[in-house]
């Protein structure tokens, strides 16, 4: 009987450990932007390409900076819950338009609905690089000395939001 | 006059040969080496099995090109490296960093092998030890020698 145990022992661990294993999403990458300042940018506005927003302009607010562009489907997952975010009005959403055309985003917003406060266009991707953007929608909140404190990638629900993200957004708001 | 005509199509196969053939990839060929050794050891983060130098993912191009640059701008491989991994974590790397978190990583299969051998070890010794013990007790020798004594005759 003993001689069995040994071996059973080592194989619920293996199994033990395959199951975190599977559990696991590759497509989640750490990000080791968390705790640092969030990358400084300039960039024109979509509303007004004349005028410019910066992450200094926004120091003194948490805030949610979600990147997104009008090719990408699973951005029009998430666009409801953010609808809905910015109607709550507890937590001001600031878009990034990445690598796109800007006329396009503007049509997805006037057809959808805009949660965002102001959306920057980013044409190039050089900003997305910046903040280590692979596959959008991605979002960061930005705490009120601009320290980004929680990345979340893919389309965002309702559910993630409560569970995640505002717990942390009234905490920083504090 | 047809074989004429024939002919002169023959003539002008290797001129239209010429205009597909690819243009250069880089104005600079070292260099576009130096991206692509560099890159091979990068992973994309789109598609996460490919490396950086064979994704044709987009943002893979975007972060090539910034290399590229960066490299031109008299970087070397080690800040092309620190300035991805600021931006994307020791995850962009194939060989990922000797640091306390990656011990197991890096570690583990030494151990696992030296555990492994030092079980073998003990298993043959006990194992041995066993054999041995199947050796005559005193009981069993002595009768062995009264019998070889007695020739067998009782």
């Amino acid at each position: 009987m003993k001689r069995f145990l040994i071996p059973l022992g080592i194989f619920i661990v293996l199994v033990g450990f395959l199951a975190v294993g599977l559990k696991l999403d590759p497509r989640e990458v750490p990000s080791p932007l968390i705790g640092k300042s969030a990358p400084d940018f300039n960039l024109p506005l979509l509303s007004d390409p004349a005028r410019h927003l910066s992450p200094a302009d926004l120091r003194g607010k948490v805030w949610l900076f979600n990147v997104w562009a009008s090719w990408c489907t699973s951005c029009r997952q998430e666009h409801e819950t953010l609808l809905e975010i910015s109607r709550q009005g507890n937590l001001p959403i600031y878009g990034m338009d990445y690598k796109d055309q800007p006329a396009d985003a503007l049509a997805v917003l006037g057809s959808m609905g805009n949660p965002y406060v102001e959306t920057v266009v980013d044409l190039d991707g050089r900003v997305g690089i910046n903040y280590g953007v692979y596959g959008v929608p991605e979002s960061y909140l930005i705490d009120k000395n601009g320290i980004i404190r929680f990345k979340f990638t893919g389309p965002l629900s309702r559910e993630g939001f409560d569970k995640k993200i505002l717990p942390l957004v009234k905490e920083l708001q504090k | 006059m047809r074989r004429w005509t024939t002919f002169l199509l023959v003539l002008w196969l290797p001129l239209s040969a010429m205009a597909g053939e690819a243009r250069p990839v880089a104005e600079d060929p070292v260099l576009e080496q130096r991206m692509i050794a560099l890159s091979e050891d990068l992973r994309c983060l789109v598609c996460q099995n490919e490396s950086l130098a064979g994704s044709r993912a987009d943002l893979a191009q975007d972060l090539r090109q910034e290399i590229r640059e960066q490299m031109r701008a008299g970087k070397s491989d080690q800040e092309v490296i620190a300035y991805l991994t600021q931006r994307y974590g020791d995850f962009v790397l194939y060989k990922p960093p000797l640091k306390p978190l990656t011990w197991l990583l890096w570690f583990g299969p030494f151990v696992l092998l030296i555990g492994a051998a030092g079980g073998l070890y003990a298993y043959l010794k006990r194992r041995t030890s066993r054999l041995a013990d199947d050796s005559l007790s005193e009981e069993e020798k002595k009768r062995v020698t009264d019998l070889l004594a007695n020739n067998g005759n009782k």
